[in-house]
């Protein structure tokens, strides 16, 4: 049983017969995931991969219990998409698309909190529990079932580091993508809270990068509240030029906001494990867990 | 995307915010017959798009029309942080009693959007807020009623006006705020926001940073956007218009990556190892062989690198897509540089076929891979 999603969530695939949509459609499918229906304006009545397709999400949810939204829908008009998620009783929202407005994600989030509902994403690669269930588009095969929590800003690094971990026989028990623009749903602080409170994870990895300052409050988290189980982070641009965006819309250093360096000094005064290298996360975490 | 201060100042206007009276000049003459009109002392402000422009001197002062004329040709020749002047908003000079700060950006943390005040305008604000933290005010704006007269009023006080500054200055805000929703601003200030000394007050400079991703509700700038490229090079403006996410950067190792976080930890590695990578560039989940050679391209035709560094991870992206764009490149162009590929992930074994038996060797760590990048470099690529 992973956080915030299981074996037993049930998910809508919004914008599921657009390319994206009905490819990962079939993926999650494959790995287990209990996908019972795709909504896609004006394409209601039609099928994929044998998935019946709705009109609305109202509908969809009618007709099958879903209690969970992944969303492919193209930026203008992902967050009425996310909306309509939430109004239909949506109680965790996995949002793929990026570049989303800021003004836009800021209003899907303040309605999201005040319905209880979690956002992951946007520009997120979703969450797997290894071996239950995957809403996203991560490559499945580098996860292993296992006791590390994974939370991360990036796809691909998770991926290394995923699988970084897997070949020392360090299994995940949750790996989440926060999401790589400006404003996203989740938290380092809120992932931690879950990981803390879950009994299959002994030992988390934070993969973070430069921008704004989720790792910095990760760090102030951990050192106030006790966290107790080991925590290995990992920052990405500590090279990074001042001012500009390096690839996710919310990768920038600006002004004196949002540098590697006071990330990393962060997690250290917290006691946090710093690995210097993507391959060192999982050989700290590794030690620490044989400790 | 950054707009001019002369472009911002038009939206402020027509929001009905007091901006001192001016207009744009594009020569020496057109200053001077502006600063005719407007009557002297004038302030002669370089319209470029980095910031710091006072402390680099693109801000001038002239006392009559001819030395507005003099003062702009100065201008006009001169380069400020590295961007040359083509325009200058020519404007009234503000008889400046104090200079206060007003801005609204985005505050991630707390997924909203924050107001930001201070009795201390005239300087960059995260100096402010580092130095003097106590004259920063901030009010964070709850997206469901949104930033109403009454934060504008309780910041007016706060910044110590009282009577008709403060529903004056109150004004102000509002107008901003009004302008930030419209334009989908990431960032918008007002710095300084000077109190002239009859009281009143008057937006002296603007700046208005508009959201990239909302761009498609702004068309006028949308357009710009693609005629201008104002701040980019012209390999980072070839890779903008084919979606590749590139920035130039100063070494002579060309590294390219899928996922913005991979290849800025292959940055980073290669920087551990001790070389410098000449650029950062993400061709993206799911790259095409296409795509792929283009990046190559672009990358090998860059005269400061000499050795090219590709770190592939395949996810959504197959490594077989990946290998064929290398070999197209190769095809097209050759490989006029050393390569260094680690390739791993969907489809590796066929990724790995196709380049072993064009004669391109693979890695599989991205660690060998960025010492051999950097070896390669050090013993004349």
């Amino acid at each position: 049983m992973g956080v915030f999603v299981g074996g037993d969530t049930k998910a809508v695939v919004q914008g599921i017969t657009g390319a994206q949509g009905s490819f990962h459609t079939k993926l999650m499918l494959d790995y287990g995931t209990k996908i019972v229906a795709g909504v896609t304006p004006g394409k209601g009545g039609t099928q994929v991969y044998g998935i019946p397709v709705y009109d609305t999400v109202e509908e969809a949810v009618m007709e099958h219990e879903a209690n969970a939204s992944v969303i492919f829908v193209p930026a203008p008009f992902a967050a009425d998409a996310a909306f309509e998620a939430i109004e239909a009783g949506m109680k965790t929202l996995v949002v793929i698309t990026e570049r989303i407005p800021i003004r836009d994600a800021v209003e899907v989030m303040a309605y999201a909190k005040r319905e209880g509902v979690v956002v992951i994403g946007p520009n997120t690669p979703g969450i797997i529990v290894p071996g239950e269930c995957k809403l996203g588009i991560m490559p499945s095969h580098v996860f292993r079932s296992g006791v590390v929590g994974v939370a991360s800003r990036s796809g691909t690094l998770t991926y290394e580091i995923a699988s970084g971990l897997s070949v020392l026989g360090l299994g995940q028990s949750t790996c989440v993508g926060l999401g790589g623009d400006p404003i996203v749903g989740l938290s380092f602080v809120d992932v931690l809270e879950r990981f803390g409170e879950d009994e299959q994870t002994r030992a988390v990895a934070l993969i973070g990068e430069i921008g704004g300052n989720l790792e910095e409050l990760a760090a102030e988290f951990v050192a106030s509240e006790g966290f107790d189980k080991p925590v290995v982070a990992y920052v990405a641009g500590r090279t990074a030029p001042a001012g500009r965006r390096m690839g996710h819309a919310g990768a920038i250093v600006m002004g004196r906001a949002g540098t590697a360096q006071s990330k990393i000094e962060a997690f250290l005064r917290a006691g946090v494990g710093v690995a210097e290298k993507p391959s060192d996360v999982a050989r700290i975490l590794a030690g620490e867990l044989r400790r | 995307m950054k707009l001019y201060e002369y472009e911002a100042k038009e939206i402020f206007s027509k929001y009905g915010m007091p901006t001192p009276k001016g207009e744009l000049a594009t020569s020496p003459k057109q200053a001077r017959d502006i600063a005719n009109k407007l009557g002297v002392p004038v302030a002669i402000k370089a319209q470029v798009l980095v910031s710091g422009r006072g402390r680099a001197g693109g801000i001038l002062f002239a006392n009559s029309p001819p030395e507005t004329e003099i003062l702009t040709r100065k201008l006009f020749g001169a380069e400020i942080k590295a961007t040359r002047v083509q325009r200058v908003l020519v404007e009234e000079k503000l008889a400046v009693r104090k200079e206060l700060y007003f801005g609204i950006t985005t505050d991630r943390s707390s997924q909203r959007y924050v107001a930001i005040a201070s009795s201390e305008g005239g300087m960059d604000i995260e100096e402010v807020a580092a130095s003097m933290p106590e004259k920063i005010v901030k009010v964070l704006i709850n997206p469901f009623y949104g930033f109403r007269s009454y934060h504008a009023r309780q910041i007016a006080r706060k910044l110590g006006y009282a009577g008709s500054q403060l529903s004056d200055l109150a004004g102000i805000f509002i107008q901003l705020y009004r302008v930030a929703m419209d334009y989908d601003a990431e960032l918008i200030e007002i710095n300084p926001l000077v109190e002239t000394t009859n009281g009143k007050f008057a937006v002296a400079d603007a700046r208005l940073l508009i959201d990239d991703n909302a761009l498609y509700r702004h068309s006028e700038y949308k357009e710009r956007l693609f005629q201008e490229r104002t701040e980019l090079s012209p390999k980072e403006s070839q890779a903008q218009k084919s979606g590749l996410a590139y920035v130039m950067l100063d070494g002579n190792i060309g590294v390219i990556g899928n996922g913005a976080g991979l290849v800025m930890a292959t940055l980073d590695m290669v920087h551990l190892y001790e070389g410098r990578p000449a650029n950062f560039l993400d061709v993206g989940g799911g790259a095409s062989a296409d795509k792929m050679a283009f990046a190559l391209d672009l990358v090998l035709s860059d005269p400061r690198v000499r050795v090219v560094f590709v770190n592939i991870l395949g996810g959504i992206t197959r490594c077989d897509e990946i290998a064929r764009g290398i070999l197209e490149a190769k095809k097209r162009i050759g490989f006029v540089k050393s390569m260094v590929i680690r390739l791993v992930g969907t489809n590796e074994e066929e990724g790995r076929r196709v380049l072993t038996e064009a004669g391109v060797h693979v890695l599989d760590s991205m660690e060998e891979a960025a010492m051999r990048a950097v070896e390669l470099v050090k013993s004349g690529g």
